[in-house]
């Protein structure tokens, strides 16, 4: 099975460590990961601001570079949401009828991280070791775009050491919502502050999530506040055993 | 795609009724956010109805086979809209009703106040409406001398207030009983001054107002909402009884029914009566359903005229995305849960539709560019779609509204967003160029000086520093770190 890791345009650009760690644990689960060097980004941030039109090189960009791969992983919810729901509402609107079936056909390829582990690897039990106080937040499009519900809980309930605490009112969406945070920014913050607030009140040293976007959010309030708890992605979890850790 | 024959249909009416703001919607909500008091007030309301709406959808087996239905119900009555409403027009006709045609909210609010003054009244009492609200009704009567009198709980407070409504189903959300008791005592005729915030109290102070009302009022005004084009018969779903005290007692009855109400058969109800309660109120049924058909001789008012009201929604239906939204049923369970309006309020939205389902109705209405900042007053969290009652995808609806605000102001001056949306898609065209854009994170750890995050940019990013910190970019990118390391990890 070739497996393509998308690693976003956030990922490559601020947060290698994630994709690192995405590519350490599929491979110590026996898998070999590919990094197509022709992707860029899906163009969510083009298509959920209104720029669909421009969004469509990033499309037809995106599907050549993902053709050839038996499976596509990415560590973010709400890339692959794009890429599920929107690249084909793109490819209708202003594309041509190859790249439609062409979106389609990357579209079903395509899986978060912990959909990819749970539903296709069928594991649960990744044999990590984070010896942390950890809490949670289910994204909004892992949660209700994607459907993942408990995959990502299921995973983390396998991890040694690690202590799982429930982050009161999960649900609620931080308040990123990208470009939504520079267009309302007041907003945006009134909504991070309750969530800094829940994710404070748990006690948890980390905050963990499967897209880096939101907690790129969470954390920028965690750190402006110095309150010195840290966000770490879902795969940076579950990426390392006890043994790696100790060498 | 669409195709128009003719003119394409008109939006909205400016200068007329409450579709529309005066300041965007970030300027009205960072007002909003910095009012503890409005704060308080709908955190409070708003969990405690998310919560009561939770459990009395989770006691209902199919609910999710009851939204598809309805879903079914309302895209068939759009799909024949006109047959269905000269069907309406018909069977209402047909049971003694007057039908009248109004295009937009000036002529809705001629056609109301001509018939009131035919009656020689110059009180009328009202049920709540939000399509009255949306023209603009009680304004218009009063520029012709007529009172219009609210009797719905919620909507009194905010008309004796001189206030405006906040949410669809709970008007008055944004205050609180002890609010409430200073404003009756203060304006309410005839109160107990020594009037305690008991919401028991306030309940029965209002009611001995309201019956004065009742009981000398006779012609009243109301909405519906549904209407059954095969009976003619149109329904209104309340709580307090107060409506129905005006659909029964008045001599004249006036409807004004948006053309989206219509539903095409009577057992289209069973699916609908199901749904709106639990959605809105979150009870398993309401306490006073009040339908009627036409004119009853010798029962209830004796002359009846359904305004049939388009102001926006023909432009609304054909727009092939945004048509859903004219499904909604006016349940508010999508502003109960979203995020957004859980801290703005319903005010911060300009239009009588607030929160997800006024994000998209209003602009639809009024054509985007009128209402331009609120489909991007949203994260597309996706709440709001999880608990229509109709399945109204309002984050898709959102983001193909956000669409065409790009694409018709496309010929106005390159703002700064678009110049740096339309370089990051050039940048973002193929991997070399995206990879030598990655040179840039050199200018970003400058920026953190050596801290490992970025306390402050330059505008328009200061935007997230002024609340959030931002990590300084890595020394060397993942695609960077792959090539280096020889394609492994």
């Amino acid at each position: 099975m070739r497996i393509g890791l998308f690693v976003t345009c956030l990922g490559d650009a601020l947060f290698p460590q994630v994709g690192r760690a995405t590519v350490r644990l599929l491979k110590r689960l026996g898998h070999e990961v590919e990094f197509p060097a022709g992707q860029t980004c899906c163009g969510q941030m083009h298509i959920n601001t209104g720029y669909q039109r421009q969004a469509l090189p990033l499309v037809r960009n995106h599907v050549e570079a993902f053709a050839s791969y038996d499976v596509v992983v990415a560590p973010s919810g709400s890339c692959v949401g794009c890429v599920r729901h929107q690249h084909r509402l793109v490819a209708e609107r202003y594309g041509d009828p190859d790249l439609v079936a062409a979106a389609v056909a990357t579209a079903e390829r395509t899986y978060e991280l912990s959909e990819l582990l749970v539903d296709v690897l069928g594991v649960e039990d990744v044999g990590a070791w984070f010896p942390h106080r950890v809490t949670y937040h289910p994204t909004c499009h892992s949660l209700r775009v994607l459907r993942v519900s408990d995959k990502p809980l299921r995973l983390l309930r396998n991890v040694r050491g690690l202590e799982l605490v429930e982050l009161p009112a999960a649900d609620e969406c931080c308040g990123f919502g990208g470009t939504f945070a520079l267009k309302n920014p007041d907003t945006s913050t009134a909504m991070l502050a309750d969530k800094v607030r829940h994710v404070l009140d748990t006690g948890a040293e980390v905050v963990t999530a499967g897209d880096s976007s939101c907690l790129m959010h969470i954390g920028g309030g965690l750190s402006r506040l110095r309150t010195g708890t840290r966000p770490v992605h879902l795969a940076e979890v579950l990426a390392d055993t006890a043994d790696e850790a100790a060498a | 795609m669409t195709t128009f024959l003719g003119m394409p249909p008109p939006t909205a009416p400016r200068g007329v009724g409450q579709l529309r703001g005066t300041v965007p919607f970030p300027h009205a909500a960072r007002v909003a956010v910095e009012d503890a008091q409005l704060r308080r007030n709908l955190a409070h309301a708003t969990t405690s109805i998310r919560a009561k709406r939770a459990a009395v959808v989770a006691e209902v087996p199919d609910w999710e086979q009851l939204r598809r239905a309805g879903a079914a119900i309302k895209a068939a009555a759009m799909a024949r809209l006109d047959e269905h409403l000269t069907a309406l027009e018909a069977a209402v006709t047909a049971r003694g009703g007057t039908v009248h045609w109004a295009r937009d909210a000036h002529e809705a609010n001629r056609i109301v106040t001509r018939l009131v003054q035919a009656t020689g009244e110059r009180d009328v009492v009202k049920v709540k409406s939000m399509a009255t609200q949306e023209i603009g009704l009680n304004e218009a009567l009063a520029e012709a001398g007529i009172s219009a009198h609210e009797t719905d709980l919620a909507e009194l407070i905010v008309q004796l207030a001189g206030d405006r409504p906040s949410h669809i189903l709970v008007p008055a959300i944004h205050r609180n009983r002890a609010e409430v008791r200073d404003l009756f005592r203060r304006r309410m005729p005839g109160v107990d001054p020594r009037l305690s915030d008991d919401p028991a109290a306030l309940a029965a102070a209002a009611r001995s107002y309201l019956r004065e009302r009742f009981l000398s009022t006779r012609v009243a005004i109301c909405g519906a909402n549904f209407a059954v084009a095969e009976t003619g018969t149109c329904l209104v779903v309340e709580s307090e009884g107060n409506g129905r005290m005006c659909l029964t007692l008045p001599d004249t009855l006036v409807c004004v029914l948006g053309i989206e109400k219509v539903l095409p058969r009577w057992s289209d109800l069973e699916v609908m009566l199901q749904l709106l309660p639990r959605s809105s109120t979150g009870e398993r049924m309401n306490p006073y359903t009040s339908a009627w058909t036409g004119v009853t001789p010798g029962d209830g008012p004796q002359a009846f005229h359904l305004v049939l009201l388009d102001n926006g929604r023909t432009a609304a239906l054909a727009d092939p995305v945004g048509r859903d939204a004219l499904h909604c049923i006016k349940c508010s369970a999508c502003l109960n849960v979203c995020p957004v309006y859980a801290r703005t309020g319903g005010h911060a939205y300009g239009s009588v539709y607030p929160g997800p389902i006024g994000a998209v109705l209003s602009p639809l209405l009024t054509g985007v560019e009128d209402n331009a900042s609120l489909p991007f007053a949203s994260t597309l969290c996706g709440a709001c779609y999880d608990v229509c009652p109709v399945l109204i995808d309002i984050p898709s609806i959102l983001v193909d509204l956000r669409r065409r605000h790009v694409d018709e102001t496309a010929t106005t001056v390159p703002s700064a967003e678009r110049v740096a949306l339309a370089t990051a898609a050039w940048a973002m065209r193929d991997a070399g160029r995206w990879r030598r854009a990655g040179r840039l994170g050199r200018i970003g750890r400058l920026l953190a000086r050596g801290h490992g995050r970025i306390r402050t940019l330059p505008p328009p990013l200061s935007a997230w520093t002024a609340s959030r910190d931002l990590p300084a970019p890595p020394t060397e990118t993942f695609r960077d770190y792959w090539e280096r390391s020889g394609r492994h990890d």
